[in-house]
């Protein structure tokens, strides 16, 4: 079977889950099953079948996987968040086929994509101002004391989504570039090796950025996603470990520095070392807690789709339940093993991507697959550890299931380029 | 590139695993100590969602039910009133559980095991609770509290051959129908002098006065150191513990046989019997009729009481050298028991010698009619021999027939039984009447608090009369 057969075929379940998914709901609802899970789940087929042909006549070698992977992941989102608000599932659902717009014009125009690495400055300034445009007075928008969404008139959206592919490109680039001479330059000093001083001051700058986004935008959360993509990438274009202890040493430094002085860090550190504290729980604690407790009902099977309690007459007992704390939702629902299905999703999503940078030929596609691969699967952890409690909860989205956007139609952008690095990739030499 | 890039696959791997760890603990592993946490209102608000099961008497009553009240939530009612308050209880989110509500609140709320509840969860079953059958019978229950008279005390009845609660009465009742109410609950809970919310059937301790006697005689029968017409002197002011012990009346009896003596519950003669079989054998046999531990009822462990000697509230041992055990052998000293525990005693002479563990929940039957679990007569133990058990209970007729507790005797059915006064004020006269009896098929005890003037034969027989006709109807 052809690789495009194959992602087709592995779309229908896809199809199968979003039917399934509804017709649970429409049972727990109204006790009757309607026909419309199915209309819906047709709908989905047919917009998976529409992305699939394009994928099909521009990127014939591309990995069959990873489409149909993240289709799963869109379409448990797309469940979950009608199980939450029918209403906002619907504007999903248009920001669905937004997204599959954006794929498919980035694939189209970007059939060379090896271009970027020419633009890495643009495109790496382009990044900055994504990244810092939600700290601009009168556009720039505070939620929960992070800066992270920016407001146009009537469009809002949240720039760092766009902003972390910009950067994984420059960083591609960038390290493509840089990565001999880190590498033959690099000194032994007291027996750590360090890299040259003359290359070190863009790897500083990175980690200044870092910092910065700690300060500035306020987001842990985010710097964490970045930083570590950053080190990933480092690491996979030197292979030395001591650039990465060094970075992650420098990052740990900074971080503590700033946990100890800006007090928004402090608190973040604090709720989530003690969110059951007296005054904390109702407070500032309110959400973390109740993600805990929601999870805490899911058990091993869940309370099953659509019986969550999310709200007590009206009022939301579990706050942001469709974007940050999707998660939270999904192990109340479906467990943890429904949790543990679709981190596997995840992980086998990082898989096919982190497969494409190993069969690339040139560094800056591996660096590029590896990156966008890294960042994706930094943003599930940063989310999913903040609402399991492992680490400070922040506000980024689970990468094509929360609701949001931004999230979807970059994560698009995220997935056309890695199915453009694939598709070169794999092609026959003769044709490449 | 390639060894680094599958070492960061097995870090992001890494990673996930943390993940996975901290989704079972939340979900799992810390699962219940979160939902234990006040912060946490789900429980609650999860439980209003729940239409609990049905609470029915042995004889069909409704004695609790579950009705909607709009937005998904339901309310517990209690049809009968006070009428079944301790034994049932009562299930409130703000102010939790008493009684069989609480013991059986698994079931009640539908909960069973994670298996079978996935099952259920991905079938869509909605949130309804098992129903309870109880072993509790309706019409005696009321003559007991009709019998009561608005007097404080208790009633318990049990059946001998598997140990179901016919009857636990305890008086003053309160209504669990609204008891949710802030002011009311704490208005109840905080009424010292009648304590209505207290089951005086489970926890409250009595001095057990002459009813102990029955124990007394069993263990003088089983021991085979006494037959039922072994000779005792029923002499007046007889040293026990050193200290001179009067009968009642300051009656001096000479010598009689041991069915006299019960007959006309002689101090002197028992109390001897009692020094004679030592605090050892006497503590053994006490032990065996469930004494000196929690009983094995299906109520919460904080509603019931351990009966026996006691000393600033705490159980002493058995063998403890406080106890006086010639004034314990005739229910005086420092014993403390409950009703419950000296229906027990009755039932289990009634039952040839064998104790069987109480029980007042007889069926859990799911909401599509099927019996999930059936609560059968369990054996504790033999407390003694079939043939003391036969000599104990001839003597214990004979109580009834013509000694102290003739205002018990039933017409047509043979009633064994024993009286008892426990003098809490003796200057005042202030006494609390007991009677434990029973017939082949039923076995009672009765207390009364603080009666002045008030003998267990006349005070206390009337009542157990009554309630074994209800029983008997």
């Amino acid at each position: 079977m052809t690789a495009r057969n194959r992602e087709l075929l592995a779309l229908v379940p896809a199809s199968l889950l979003v039917t399934a998914g509804f017709a649970a709901i429409f049972i727990q609802e109204s006790e009757q099953l309607s026909d419309v899970s199915l209309t819906y789940g047709a709908i989905f087929l047919g917009l998976c079948v529409a992305a699939h042909l394009v994928v099909r006549f521009t990127l014939p070698y591309a990995d069959p996987y990873l489409l149909p992977l993240a289709a799963v992941l869109s379409c448990f989102g797309l469940v979950v968040i009608y199980r939450l608000n029918d209403e906002k599932a619907g504007q999903q659902a248009i920001w669905f086929v937004v997204g599959l717009v954006f794929f498919a014009l980035a694939i189209i125009f970007l059939r060379d994509f090896r271009v970027l690495e020419r633009y890495r400055y643009t495109v790496a300034f382009a990044g900055l101002v994504l990244l810092l445009a939600p700290r601009v007075p009168g556009i720039g928008q505070q939620v929960n004391g992070a800066y992270l969404g920016v407001s146009l008139g009537p469009i809002s959206f949240q720039p760092s989504e766009f902003g972390k592919i910009a950067i994984v490109i420059f960083l591609a680039a960038y390290l493509r570039d840089t990565r001999q001479v880190l590498v033959q330059g690099a000194r032994r000093i007291l027996g750590v090796t360090l890299p040259p001083l003359k290359h070190f001051g863009p790897i500083l700058a990175v980690w200044g950025l870092a910092m910065l986004m700690l300060v500035f935008i306020r987001d842990l959360g985010s710097s964490v996603m970045y930083f570590g993509a950053f080190l990933a990438l480092l690491y996979v274009a030197t292979n030395r470990l001591s650039f990465v202890t060094i970075g992650f040493g420098m990052f740990a430094l900074g971080a503590w520095f700033f946990a100890s002085t800006v007090g928004h860090v402090q608190e973040r550190i604090a709720i989530r070392n003690d969110p059951f504290a007296p005054g904390v729980v109702d407070a500032e604690g309110y959400q973390i807690a109740q993600s805990l407790f929601a999870q805490a009902d899911g058990g091993v099977f869940g309370t099953g789709f659509g019986s969550a309690l999310l709200e007590v007459n009206g009022t939301p007992l579990l706050p942001a339940a469709d974007t940050d704390l999707i998660y939270a939702v999904i192990v109340n629902e479906l467990g943890l093993a429904g949790a543990c299905g679709l981190l596997l999703v995840y992980l086998v999503f990082v898989q096919r991507g982190l497969k494409v940078a190993m069969i690339a030929q040139d560094s800056f596609s591996k660096l590029l697959a590896t990156g966008l691969t890294a960042v994706l699967a930094l943003q599930v952890f940063v989310i999913v550890g903040g609402v399991t409690k492992v680490i400070p909860l922040t506000g980024v989205t689970l990468p094509f299931v929360s609701y949001g956007g931004s999230s979807i139609v970059a994560n698009f952008v995220l997935l056309a380029l890695l199915l453009l690095v694939s598709d070169r990739a794999r092609r026959p030499a003769h044709l490449r | 590139m390639n060894v680094p890039i599958v070492r960061l696959y097995g870090l992001i791997a890494l990673l996930f695993g943390i993940l996975v760890f901290a989704t079972s603990w939340w979900s799992v592993i810390a699962a219940e100590d979160l939902r234990e946490k006040t912060a946490n209102r789900r429980p609650l608000l999860q439980e209003e969602r729940i239409k609990r099961g049905t609470i029915r008497s042995a004889d069909n009553k409704v004695l609790a039910r579950s009705v909607a009240i709009g937005g998904k939530r339901f309310r517990r009612r209690y049809p009968t009133g006070d009428l079944f308050a301790h034994a049932i209880g009562y299930s409130y989110t703000n102010i939790g559980r008493s009684g069989t509500e609480q013991f059986r609140n698994d079931p009640l709320t539908g909960r069973r095991t994670e298996l079978v509840g996935a099952v259920d969860s991905l079938l869509g079953e909605r949130d309804v609770g098992d129903n309870l059958r109880t072993t509790l019978n309706a019409k005696a229950q009321q003559a007991a509290v009709a019998a009561l008279k608005g007097r404080k005390g208790a009633v318990v009845a049990l059946d001998p051959s598997n140990g179901a609660v016919l009857v636990m009465a305890s008086t003053p009742s309160y209504d669990p129908n609204g008891l949710d109410d802030a002011q009311t609950f704490k208005r109840l809970s905080t009424d010292e002098a009648n304590s209505p919310i207290v089951n005086r059937a489970t926890q409250a301790g009595y001095p057990p006065g002459s009813t102990m006697k029955a124990v007394t005689a069993a263990a003088a029968l089983d021991s085979g150191r006494y037959r039922p017409d072994s000779r005792v002197s029923g002499k007046n002011g007889k040293r026990i513990s050193g200290v001179p012990l009067n009968n009642f009346d300051q009656q001096d009896l000479g010598d009689v046989d041991l069915t006299f003596a019960l007959t006309n519950s002689i101090n002197t003669v028992w109390a001897e019997v009692g020094e004679k079989l030592g605090k050892k054998r006497m503590g053994d046999y006490m032990k065996k009729f469930g004494f000196y531990a929690q009983p094995d009822i299906d109520l919460p462990p904080d509603q019931i009481y351990a009966s026996g000697e006691r000393f600033r509230g705490k159980l002493l041992s058995p063998n403890s050298r406080r106890i006086d055990v010639g004034r314990m052998a005739i229910g005086q000293d420092k014993l403390l028991v409950t009703p419950l525990q000296m229906a027990t005693v009755a039932a289990t002479i009634a039952n040839g010698g064998v104790r069987m563990k109480p029980h007042i929940t007889q069926k859990i039957i799911d909401p599509d009619g099927r019996t999930q679990d059936e609560i059968e007569g369990e054996e504790a133990e033999r407390v003694i021999s079939t043939s003391a058990a036969r000599d104990l209970t001839a003597m214990m007729r004979n109580v009834v027939k013509e000694g102290t507790g003739t205002a018990a005797a039933l017409e047509g059915v043979q009633l064994a039984g024993k009286t008892g006064t426990a003098e809490i004020d003796i200057a005042r006269r202030i006494n609390d009447p007991w009677f434990i009896g029973f017939t082949d098929e039923f076995a009672v005890a009765v207390v009364l608090e603080r009666v002045q003037g008030g003998q267990g034969g006349t005070v206390a027989a009337p009542v157990a009369k009554q309630v074994l006709e209800a029983l008997g109807e």
